[in-house]
Parts: C-alpha cells; sequence; structure tokens
C-alpha cells in the first residue's frame, strides 16, 4: 500500500514558540523538529505500508523543513517531498490545504495520514480541508486502524463516545496520538536517511501560492493571572506539606 | 452582515456550545440563523430559537462532517452569508475545515471573543498554550470562525424559531463515511460535572495501576476522579472520567492535576475550576502555565504523602 503522511516541522521544545512581534507569524528561526503527534501518523503509515508498499513524508513549510522530513525518513519512510516557497509564508490553512493537496495527489496514495494537530498552529482540523481538496472521504481522531480490502475501518473518540468508522480507499485519516508509540529512529536508519530520495517543490509544481484569507490584525499579552505559586525543591514530604497549606488558606480541606 | 451558526445537536439537545456562539453572535449584533443538520432534527429548532435552517435528512444520521460541508456550502451560496460560526468539537472543527477548502474561506480557530469593528467581523484568540493574545480577521467574505467550548453563556430561545427547511444535496465523495458502531460508556461512580473537587490524573501517571494513587486523594477530599483523553484512549481509566475537549466539561472548586501535561484539549475541559493545582515532574509542563500551585516533583512520593496529610486533617 502506498501511504502518504502529511507532516509538519514546528519549533523544538528546546526552542519554543513565539510569534514574531513584528510579521505576527511564528518565527521558525530557530531549530525546527517534526511534531510529536506527527510522528504516531509516520508510525502508522510504517506499520500499514506492508510488502512491496511506500510511505512518503509530505510537507509545507521552510528550507529548514527538510530536518524534520529526515526524522521521518530516519524513522523508515521511504521518500520525502517538500514544497517550499517564500509565496507559502504567512500561509494559512486554506493556502497550506492546498499546497499540501497539490503535493499529495501528484503522490496518488491509497492513504493519506496526518497527526491528530500541530502542536504550535493548534487547529487540528488541517485533513479536513486537504480531505476536500482532494475530494477524498475523511475520518480524523483514529485511535485503531485497519485496511482490508480497500477499505479503511477505524475506531475513535469524540464528545458522543465511541465510533468506528468504515471507508473505502482512496482516504484522509488523522490519527489519534493514542494509536501507538512511535519509533525511536535507530543509527542505521538516521544513516540511511541521508540517501534516501528528498524532493523539494515550488508552489508552482503543487498549484499555485494562493492568498491567506485571514489574517493577524495585533498581538498582546494575555491578561495578568492571580497570585500562583509554585513549589519545586525540597523532599516530597514538604511538596505534601505545601499543598496542604495552600488548600487550607484556601479552605479547601 | 448575516451570519450562520453551525447547532451541533447530540441526542435531542443542541449542545450549550453552539447556544452560546449563537448567544455570542446576537450580542454583537450579526444578522444571525442557525443551521440544524441530522435526521428528525427539526423539533429541536425551537431551542436555538428565531431563524433556523433545518436539513433533515436520514443520510445526516451519523455525525459525520462532508455531508454537513455539503449542506453549509449550498447555504452560504444561496443566502449570500457573510460568516458562519461554530463551537469547538470534533465534528465541527472538521465541517468548518471542508467547508473552508470549499469555499476557499478563511478559517480562524480557538477563539474566545468576537465583535464587529468597522463593519467587519474581528475575533480574539489566545495562541501558543496562551501566551499571546491575538486579535484576528479575514480578508474577504465568508469569514469562518471556530470558539472554543464554553467560552459564552448559552442563549435562551424566548420564542419557537422560525423554521427554514434545506433540500440536500451531497457530492460524491461527501457520502463515502459509514458510521458502523456507536457506543457510548455508561457512567459509573459519583459524577465529575458536579463534584466539587475533582482529582485527574493524566499520562504522567505511568500506568492504569497507579490510578489508585489518584482514587485515593480523591477519597480523602472527598471528590470525585478525573482522566485526560490520553489515559482513556490507552485503556487506562473509563471515558465517563474524561475531562476536555471531546469529555466533559468541569468547574469544580478545587482540581487537582496528577501527571497532566495541561494539553490545550484538556485544559478547555477543567480551565473554569476555582483553584488548580498541579503536580507533575516536568517543570516545563503547559499545565504550570495556569496552575494556581504548581509542584515540580515525583507524583508517586508526593500524591501517597499528600493523601495521608489530608486523610489526618479531616479525621
Amino acid at each position: 500500500m502506498k501511504v502518504a503522511v502529511c507532516v509538519k516541522a514546528v519549533p523544538s521544545a528546546a526552542t519554543g514558540a513565539r510569534l514574531d512581534p513584528q510579521t505576527f507569524r511564528l518565527d521558525r528561526s530557530g531549530d525546527l523538529a517534526l511534531s510529536e503527534y506527527d510522528a504516531h501518523a509516520v508510525e502508522e503509515a510504517l506499520r500499514l505500508r506492508g510488502e512491496g508498499g511506500e510511505v512518503v513524508a509530505v510537507s509545507v513549510g521552510p528550507e529548514r523543513a527538510a530536518e524534520a522530513l529526515r526524522k521521518a525518513l530516519a524513522m523508515g519512510a521511504d521518500r520525502s517531498v517538500l514544497v517550499t516557497d517564500p509565496a507559502f509564508e504567512g500561509a494559512d490553512l486554506f493556502v497550506t490545504a492546498r499546497a499540501l493537496a497539490g503535493a499529495v495527489a501528484r503522490e496518488g496514495a491509497d492513504l493519506v495520514l496526518f497527526g491528530q494537530q500541530s502542536p504550535d498552529g493548534n487547529g487540528a482540523c488541517l485533513w479536513a480541508a486537504v480531505a476536500e481538496r482532494l475530494r477524498l472521504p475523511v475520518v480524523s481522531q483514529v485511535a485503531e486502524l485497519s485496511v482490508e480490502e480497500g477499505a479503511l475501518r477505524g475506531k475513535r473518540q469524540t464528545e458522543l463516545g465511541y465510533e468506528t468508522l468504515r471507508a473505502p480507499l482512496p482516504a484522509v485519516v488523522a490519527v489519534s496520538d493514542a494509536i501507538n508509540e512511535p519509533r525511536y529512529p535507530s543509527l542505521k536508519g538516521i544513516m540511511g536517511a541521508k540517501s534516501k530520495p528528498q524532493e523539494v517543490r515550488s508552489a508552482e509544481e503543487v498549484g499555485g501560492p494562493g492568498e491567506a484569507a485571514t489574517r493577524v490584525l495585533a498581538i498582546a499579552d494575555p491578561p495578568p493571572r492571580g497570585e500562583s505559586r509554585r513549589v519545586e525543591d525540597g523532599s516530597a514530604a514538604e511538596a505534601a506539606e505545601a499543598i496542604v497549606e495552600f488548600l487550607a488558606e484556601r479552605r479547601l480541606v | 452582515m448575516k451570519a450562520l451558526v453551525f447547532l451541533e445537536h447530540h441526542g435531542d439537545a443542541v449542545t450549550p456550545a453552539s447556544l452560546g456562539v449563537l448567544a455570542k453572535a446576537r450580542s454583537i449584533g450579526l444578522d444571525v440563523a442557525g443551521v440544524l443538520a441530522g435526521a428528525g432534527v427539526r423539533a429541536l429548532a425551537d431551542q436555538a430559537g428565531g431563524l433556523v435552517y433545518v436539513a433533515d435528512d436520514p443520510r445526516l444520521d451519523a455525525p459525520l462532517p462532508q455531508p454537513r460541508v455539503d449542506v453549509l456550502a449550498q447555504l452560504v451560496r444561496d443566502e449570500g452569508l457573510d460568516a458562519v460560526l461554530f463551537a469547538q468539537s470534533v465534528l465541527a472543527t472538521d465541517v468548518a475545515a471542508g467547508l473552508a477548502a470549499r469555499l476557499g474561506a478563511g478559517l480562524n480557530w480557538d477563539l474566545v471573543d468576537a465583535d464587529v469593528r468597522d463593519g467587519v467581523l474581528v475575533a480574539l484568540r489566545p495562541a501558543l498554550d496562551d501566551s499571546v493574545y491575538v486579535d484576528v480577521g479575514w480578508t474577504e467574505p465568508p469569514a469562518l470562525a471556530v470558539f472554543r467550548t464554553g467560552a459564552f453563556e448559552p442563549a435562551v430561545a424566548e420564542a419557537a424559531a422560525e423554521v427554514r427547511d434545506v433540500s440536500v444535496t451531497l457530492e460524491e465523495h461527501s457520502a463515502l463515511v459509514e458510521l458502523v458502531e456507536q457506543a457510548a460508556e455508561e457512567s459509573t461512580g459519583p459524577s465529575i460535572e458536579e463534584a466539587d473537587v475533582i482529582v485527574a490524573g493524566g499520562r504522567g501517571l505511568g500506568g492504569p495501576e497507579r490510578f489508585e494513587l489518584v482514587e485515593e486523594l480523591a477519597r480523602a477530599l472527598g471528590g470525585a476522579v478525573a482522566a485526560t483523553r490520553a489515559v482513556v484512549d490507552a485503556g487506562w481509566y473509563p471515558y465517563s472520567a474524561q475531562v476536555g475537549q471531546t469529555g466533559k466539561t468541569v468547574a469544580p472548586k478545587l482540581y487537582v492535576a496528577v501527571g497532566v501535561s495541561g494539553a490545550v484539549q484538556h485544559k478547555v475541559g477543567m480551565q473554569g475550576s476555582g483553584t488548580i493545582v498541579a503536580i507533575n515532574k516536568d517543570p516545563h509542563a503547559p499545565i504550570f502555565e495556569f496552575a494556581d500551585l504548581s509542584v515540580v516533583g515525583d507524583l508517586n512520593e508526593i500524591v501517597p504523602k499528600l493523601t495521608e496529610l489530608v486523610r489526618a486533617r479531616r479525621s
């Protein structure tokens, strides 16, 4: 089976995420890493690939997003496609979805996978936009996934409880982070990643740049929080005592 | 400005969150209508009041997004709508994103407020774990907006709704997903929605057997036990105890989070709590950004001691 996994390069945990105060865009000048959520999608793709199948990792992002794609390759993906173009700076959901769909459409994959959200943008809906562009069925939040006889079966959790859904392939699926434990790339995998095909595509090759239909008007500090306290050093007994003291002050115990 | 509010329903009830968005839309002076899409949903329109478009069709019975995109896209075109507003949910966000792609429209999400300034819609979005508050807008209509659950008080309908039926034409690719099975777990134990004290366990517990620590602390405090989505998905605790975006929304006087990282999906379900105490070994856990008392340390050692102290104090 051919699986396309859509992944995002996000500011690494060490760098932290911030907005550029001038452009109001996410500052991606620091280290970028493969989104942890997307590692679950890569893992699931590798599991479903099967004999003679292929996993291609696809991303829209700056040139340095290649580092994040290499992690997917190191985990075991066969190829990567990076859509990168200055025209995509400040891309919103629609522009990103259009570019991703353009890149994925060229692959002719049986299954298009996403992680459950991005840790920085937190939109948790890009897959639905990509599926619409590709005119494919979409299922999100999938915590158990199986494929047989040209159809997928996914179990998921929503506000209404548990659902089991079925859809014919090709289809778009967003997986929950409960679906698996992503592997760590082996040393061999990391070394091997460098020699795997890593394609780069421009906006023109995926249907043109597109115009963002949303904009940021202003940014501000969050409203001040009430008094908060932190207990960090000391023994467990001291920490427990500090909690009880705090609760007693507030008459909660 | 003509706006449409997506009225999500669970069983026979329009969700309080979508009625909240409806109330907000009315309060800022939008010319607002609701839309109900489902099977046998006509009678639910009165819960919203005002003008309600009803797409009542057996093909809309399952809570799936793509057929609803078809209904909403048709309404936006036929009625010349300027905005479509949603209350965040698994279904609503998928509908909103699908609609954005269908119409080439702008979508802003995770919003907590909205207003009309100089005749255009603007909205407020806390971003990056709420570390920054962003004013967002749209370059052209229709403006698609998804609001956080619980951001607004639900609307109370004062009069029966004016219902307008909408015919349903589905795109070929919209009708391909099939709901095979649906199972809601029955709740056991005290309801977390009514408890004054909640002790919640997250992935930081390390394993299902450690929920005993959480349960004992909850017993000592006279409270109920809650869980994060991650541990419910992992099968450590039942869904009925889940707090967060796809679970319950709670607002106890005291919320003790044990081994809970504080992902935004969890936060939206408990941020209304009176006092939040968080115990986590990760000094950078997002929950410390909004806890009233942040305790960095090993929960395996701290929680049993805390339980002991609380018991001693109570006896």
